[in-house]
């Protein structure tokens, strides 16, 4: 019993890293039908600024990582704009492309082995709560988790742009028909991306302090499935599944017999492949058609 | 006839080679109702695009008191005073009435006086003030093409283009309609109407463009309403 209620809270807390990244991605998408491969380098960027901050104070690596990643998410932006009236393949490759740019760059600048940002290691200790052992971070995930998809929420609900992006993700044609600016718009859902990101780092780099140029590449792949899984065309769906699939992949990371982890992924895409084919439209999506999706 | 707050130079446009308008040339007055009917095809929503924007003309110009509005983004001709109703309404059916008439707010080159005209375009349709805060998706289409009017509205265009607002509605909503764009008329808005249903256009406007082929076929007055073989040419265009 313990264990399992152990082994919910740690899925929980890397379901709600997941939904970060989901939500990211889906905002993007929302606005500009466009699949950002090359979300997972925000990812990738924010770690590496944590690692050359290392050794100065931690309000100064937050910062810098924040900076980081929502200046290079605004520099997708621009690099992207080209791309609003291109086929969705297009758009596909093209952020492949930069996504593998980005890691080449990251390699030829810190190398194939991994530096370690050994930010917030405090958050690694943990807490009894009667028979559970949770560590900090688990529960600081859960915690910002929450109140970022909470603030995100009313964010879009309440305020003038949030209505706009709301519209714009629905019909952006009529949006701009009806003056809304298209360029305001993405930027904002690039800029909200980045700091979805840049708070997902830093959870994961507490947990996972090794990074490499292909941090962030390895963490957007399931979260994408996720999206896909969840129902890409709907902010709320996309969420929902990348939460499920960072759930998904704790548990079975925790019920899998040792010598079986190297089959996580295997498990994972399995259960993937299963859901679609019983819910082709999305796993919390109301029966709709699937043409749209990845 | 007023000056020209509306003006189409010898416009055509192309989609991929093919022209869909071929050379028409039009003018609204300040304050003027011009009406645009013909069959399906015949190039009336293009034209309508083109003015916004949203096509890029393959020759002629679109003129806004004079200035040019070709190579000008939708979003700062929008800003510039022009607001179209588009065809089929496109309400955003997952927001609320309110959230539908406060995006209009963003064609508005400022605020000030947004609450007075959203109560104004309100006041328009009792219909809107009465569902405020209900999905757009739950009303009627009668209703859909008022909000979508409304929406128009709230950035106080001075040219107000409208294309084909009697779509699959009842005759009596069509009425409805039409009573208040004789409001909207009254204000003092110029008022570019699209219609396939020449009847409601014809006896509508100042004057009625027939266009069949991307070209203009004839032009009617008030006077035709009750012209049978005029009206005829008005459906088929030719």
């Amino acid at each position: 019993m313990t264990d399992a209620l152990q082994t919910i809270i740690d899925a929980i807390a890397l379901g709600s890293v997941y939904a970060l990244v989901a939500m990211g991605i889906g905002l993007v998408f929302g606005v500009m039908r466009l699949v950002n491969f090359a979300h997972g380098e925000l990812i990738t960027a924010g770690a590496y600024a944590l690692v050359l901050t290392n050794h100065l104070p931690l309000a100064v690596g937050l910062l810098v990582c924040f900076a980081t990643v929502i200046g290079l998410a605004l520099a997708m932006e621009v690099a992207y704009r080209p791309l609003r009236t291109s086929p969705p393949t297009t758009m596909l490759v093209t952020t492949f492309a930069v996504s593998f740019l980005l890691q080449a760059v990251a390699l030829l600048a810190f190398g194939a082995r991994g530096q370690n940002a050994n930010v917030l290691e405090k958050l690694n200790t943990a807490v009894s709560i009667g028979d559970l052992r949770i560590r900090w971070v688990t529960l600081v995930s859960i915690a910002l988790g929450a109140v970022l998809l909470a603030g995100m929420a009313l964010f879009l609900r309440r305020t003038d742009i949030g209505l706009q992006m709301r519209a714009a993700a629905m019909d952006f044609r009529t949006a701009q028909l009806l003056g809304v600016r298209a360029t305001k718009v993405i930027r904002f859902a690039f800029v909200l991306a980045g700091v979805l990101a840049a708070c997902a780092t830093v959870m994961l780099v507490v947990s996972r302090p090794l990074v490499t140029p292909s941090y962030g590449f390895q963490l957007v792949i399931p979260a994408l499935v996720g999206v896909v899984v969840g129902g890409l065309d709907r902010l709320t769906s996309a969420t929902l599944g990348g939460f499920a699939v960072g759930f998904a992949a704790a548990v079975l990371g925790d019920v899998l017999p040792a010598d079986g982890r190297v089959f996580l992924d295997t498990a994972l895409f399995l259960l993937v492949i299963v859901v679609l084919l019983v819910r082709p439209g999305g796993l919390f999506t109301r029966s709709r058609a699937a043409w749209e999706r990845v | 006839m007023p000056d020209a707050m509306l003006e189409v130079r010898d416009l055509e446009i192309r989609y991929g080679g093919v022209p869909a308008v071929r050379g028409i040339s039009l003018e609204v007055g300040k304050g003027e109702v011009v009406g645009l009917v013909g069959p399906n095809g015949a190039g009336k929503s293009s034209t309508l695009l083109a003015i916004m924007g949203m096509v890029a003309p393959h020759r002629g110009d679109v003129l806004l008191d004079g200035r040019t509005l070709v190579g000008r983004s939708t979003e700062a001709i929008v800003r510039g005073g022009v607001s179209l109703v588009p065809e089929g309404r496109r309400i955003f059916p997952e927001l609320t009435v309110d959230e539908n008439l406060r995006l209009g707010l963003q064609g508005r080159r400022s605020r000030e006086g947004a609450e007075e005209d959203i109560e104004q375009a309100a006041a328009l349709f009792p219909v809107i003030r009465e569902a405020r805060d209900r999905h757009a998706g739950v009303l009627s289409g009668g209703q859909q093409q008022q909000l979508a009017i409304a929406r128009a509205l709230v950035a106080r265009p001075s040219v107000l283009l409208l294309d084909e607002p009697s779509l699959g509605l009842a005759p009596k909503v069509v009425d409805d309609v039409f009573t208040a764009l004789a409001e909207i008329r009254e204000r003092g808005v110029t008022i570019l109407l699209v219609e396939q249903r020449a009847q409601f256009a014809v006896g509508f406007a100042d004057r009625t463009h027939v266009l069949a082929n991307g070209q203009f076929r004839l032009t009617l007055t008030p006077a035709d309403a009750g012209d049978t073989d005029k009206m005829a040419a008005a459906y088929f265009g030719s």
